[in-house]
């Protein structure tokens, strides 16, 4: 029973990871109709970005603080960059999405070329509390914090995300061009600034993940988001393009499938099991869990 | 229904009318084909103009490349400003009102919502008793999600959409297609309400609907323009409705 739950907690962590990725590709596919296929280059920019941050304010006490901190920082820096990006690569080659792929995947590679060539391709540990390596014992399994607090946080994001989807104008825009971008813009609304501001969310969001994704995997490499970006697809496109809800529930069915599968059978099962999920869904239901059929 | 025996707007007596829009020379590509072979054409203001035409005439590209959401070339100018080579949303927002073919509402927003994201003018607040005057099933149904509206329905949101701010011009496509008669009588009502205080291009299949809304006719084929005119004259001329629609006016 211990096992069970053990590994439903380290699901449920992993499941935090690929939220936070996938949710930003959701959305900038949901509304731009742009595959990003660098946004696992955000995830790894996220992690060193608040490596950097960790090293460069040694100075502060306590650690959680600032790791705090470089949290917000890796945000900041995941926000900037992906609204760069977007205004100088991406904004000139809507509705192109041959030049799109080519320009995000040139993007990916140049981006873990450019953080190996800065960092290295050995694994930088992110300095930690101590409280990430205790564990808190939940029906018999000790489970790590770190995990209970990467779910945590998606959590968070999850409920922030929804409201500013719900609650603000912005959001009205987004979910609206999510459905029909022309007629948003058939209504007077510049939806290029909802753009710039989706990318910008999506490369906060996985820059995010990022950190938390140091702490997961006990250390940030270039290629770790690059990895991880496969995973993020198969939730977007198992969740429904462009519903944040959808990409939650797929996050963490396709985590747990994957954690089970990979300790009850063998190693590699569970992410055989997760593709063989993706082909079920395409075949059942092709626009995913809560995804709109084609408009 | 049973049209009005009197256009919403008195005829057209000369063409000395001031223009609200004016379409000159457009030329517009959709794909491989060319749509629109250098059309040009005037849209006298505070009127109703129907932009009439078989299928694949030209009718639905008109309206999209004067919104800018086609590419084209030429002019099309709305009282002197033009507008050809701007982006759509800053084109609506100088004042031009869309009310598209086939509703295109938000399925997934509420009603409120979507009346709330075509609020783009300050005016808008204080019109939306208008619009739930011309409207009240709107009212009732402000939390229904608009795809669960039936197509009535829809088409009231879609108009609504468009009242809610003041417009310079409103351009309206089908605005009776596919609705049940009852329904075609509220739609016009509520474009007549409009056309009491803008311009309105309209492109219609439903010659009644047309003849009891607009004062002038545009009539196209394969993208040129081969009638202008007097709805009236139009309407009752069955020969001209037979050589340029295919169908009978009165």
């Amino acid at each position: 029973m211990s096992t069970f739950v053990l590994l439903v907690a380290t699901g449920l962590g992993l499941a935090g990871l690929y939220f936070l990725l996938a949710a930003g590709l959701s959305l900038i596919f949901g509304l731009m109709d742009v595959l990003n296929l660098a946004h696992g280059a955000f995830f790894a920019l996220g992690g060193y970005a608040a490596w950097t941050a960790m090293d460069a304010l040694d100075v502060i006490e306590p650690v959680g603080l600032r790791f705090l901190l470089a949290l917000v920082i890796a945000a900041a820096v995941g926000y900037l960059v992906g609204v760069v990006v977007e205004r100088l690569l991406i904004a000139r080659n809507y509705g192109d999405h041959l030049v799109q792929i080519l320009v995000t995947l040139g993007l990916g590679f140049a981006g873990v070329a450019f953080l190996g060539g800065l960092y290295s391709y050995d694994p930088r540990s992110l300095a930690q509390p101590e409280w990430f390596a205790d564990t808190t014992t939940v029906l018999g399994a000790r489970i790590p914090n770190s995990r209970m607090l990467i779910f945590a946080v998606a959590v968070v994001v999850l409920v922030g995300l929804l409201t500013f989807l719900n609650r603000t104008r912005h959001g009205l825009i987004i979910r609206a061009g999510v459905e029909n971008r022309q007629m948003v813009q058939a209504l007077g609304i510049d939806v290029g600034r909802s753009f710039t501001l989706v990318f910008g969310i999506g490369g906060m969001l996985a820059a995010v993940g990022g950190t938390l994704g140091a702490v997961y995997f006990n250390g940030i490499t270039p290629g770790l988001g690059t990895t991880q970006l496969i995973f993020a697809f198969i939730v977007v496109v198992i969740g429904g393009l462009g519903s944040i809800t959808g990409t939650a529930i797929a996050a963490v069915v396709v985590a747990l499938v994957q954690q089970m599968g990979n300790f009850y059978v063998a190693t590699g099962v569970g992410d055989i099991a997760v593709v063989a999920l993706l082909a079920l869904v395409l075949l059942v239901r092709p626009q995913g869990l809560l995804g709109r059929t084609a408009r | 229904m049973t049209p009005a025996p009197t256009p919403a707007v008195a005829p057209r007596s000369d063409k000395a009318l001031r223009p609200a829009l004016q379409v000159d020379d457009l030329h517009v590509h959709r794909g491989e084909a060319h749509v629109l072979h250098g059309l040009s054409f005037t849209v006298a203001a505070n009127r109703v103009t129907a932009l009439l035409g078989r299928n694949g005439a030209g009718k639905t590209t008109t309206l999209l490349a004067i919104l800018g959401l086609l590419p084209g070339t030429g002019s099309v100018t709305v009282d002197g400003e033009q507008l050809l080579g701007m982006p759509t949303h800053r084109i609506v927002a100088s004042g031009i009102g869309y009310v598209p073919e086939d509703r295109e509402v938000f399925s997934e927003l509420t009603v409120a919502e979507n009346l709330k994201l075509a609020a783009r003018t300050p005016e808008a607040a204080g019109r939306m008793d208008l619009v739930h005057d011309v409207f009240p099933i709107l009212h009732d149904r402000r939390a229904q999600a608009a795809g669960t509206l039936s197509g009535g329905q829809q088409q009231m949101l879609a108009i609504a959409r468009a009242l809610l701010n003041p417009n310079r011009l409103l351009l309206v496509d089908e605005p009776s297609k596919g609705l049940a008669p009852a329904v075609v009588i509220d739609v016009v009502e509520a474009l007549e309400r409009a056309a009491a205080e803008t311009t309105i291009l309209l492109v219609e299949q439903n010659l009644r609907v047309a003849h009891r809304l607009a004062s002038d006719v545009v009539v196209l084929d394969h993208g040129t323009v081969v009638h202008d005119g007097a709805m009236a004259d139009l309407f009752a001329d069955e020969a001209l409705t037979q050589r340029y629609l295919g169908v009978s006016g009165a």
